[in-house]
């Protein structure tokens, strides 16, 4: 029963993404970016990684995402946007990023080891993660913590620039 | 609950497609949005590879390499929005085929 969980979601969250990423509307392609990010936290959390998955929807599926429509909705794209995306999709565009991506894929395939070993079938709780994360690897927490300050300090810049010239010259 | 007994190979072989989707997406499409989607797809496809290896051994390493990119996720995907909002300003469009240099 569960088994049958886990590969349901797997083809929806691949399926989604591929909606996803051949659709001209941009808010749509994020409606299905969304619903393919919320089939992965529904594998983090079959696979017994409940913490993981709950930090997969409250931010790739929450907070990202909705960077993504605030962005869309202040850009207000239009129709002709579409238009010029639609006409980016032809067949022929297709060919060579599909057999690059074909032989990315036959690449990755000989990676993966044909060992067929299982999950372990035990839940990692989010207490272990705690402990793990500020013991052994709490120098990594550090410099994450540099990182989203100097994304929020870049962000700022660049955001505030927009928002001043295009009231005062535009 | 705990976790299931899934061949590891499985979970493995999704996130290199969803991967080849990401990286199919970022080559066809032209529109800057999409290319900033698309390796979110890839990001993501990468994080799943690290949360089901740490699943395999029942150790917590893999969900703090989760955490790890999730925050490299948001670092990058909040300059790149600011990026936008500057290339839509100086070039009204966001198609990359016009928008190729950045002094415009």
């Amino acid at each position: 029963m569960m088994e049958t969980l886990f590969y349901l979601a797997a083809v929806i969250a691949l399926s989604a993404t591929i909606l996803a990423l051949t659709r001209a509307n941009a808010a749509h392609a994020l409606i299905y970016l969304i619903l393919s990010l919320l089939a992965v936290a529904v594998l983090f959390f079959l696979m017994g990684a409940p913490f993981a998955a709950a930090l997969e929807i409250l931010i790739y599926a929450g907070a990202i995402m909705v960077l993504f429509v605030f962005v869309i909705m202040m850009l207000n794209l239009g129709k002709s946007g579409e238009e010029l995306e639609r006409s980016g999709l032809h067949a022929r565009n297709w060919i060579i990023p599909g057999i690059m991506a074909t032989l990315l894929f036959v690449e990755l395939m000989y990676a993966v080891e044909q060992t067929s070993s299982l999950t372990s079938g035990t839940a990692v709780s989010p207490k272990e993660v705690g402990l793990e994360l500020f013991g052994p690897y709490v120098l990594a927490v550090e410099l994450a913590s540099m990182l989203l300050l100097a994304g929020l300090v870049g962000a700022y810049h660049l955001g505030r620039r927009f928002i001043v010239r295009s009231g005062s010259d535009d | 609950m705990g976790g299931l007994q899934i061949p590891l190979e499985h979970v493995q072989v999704l996130a290199a497609l969803l991967f080849s989707c990401g990286f199919l997406g970022l080559m066809l499409r032209r529109n800057i949005i999409f290319m900033l989607m698309s390796l979110e797809v890839m990001l993501n496809a990468a994080a799943l590879a690290f949360v089901a290896a740490g699943a395999r051994w029942g150790q917590a390493d893999g969900q703090i390499i989760f955490l790890l990119i999730l925050a490299v996720a948001a670092a990058e995907i909040s300059v790149g929005l600011g990026l936008v909002l500057q290339i839509q300003r100086r070039f009204k469009t966001l198609d990359m085929d016009t928008a190729n240099r950045l002094r415009g």
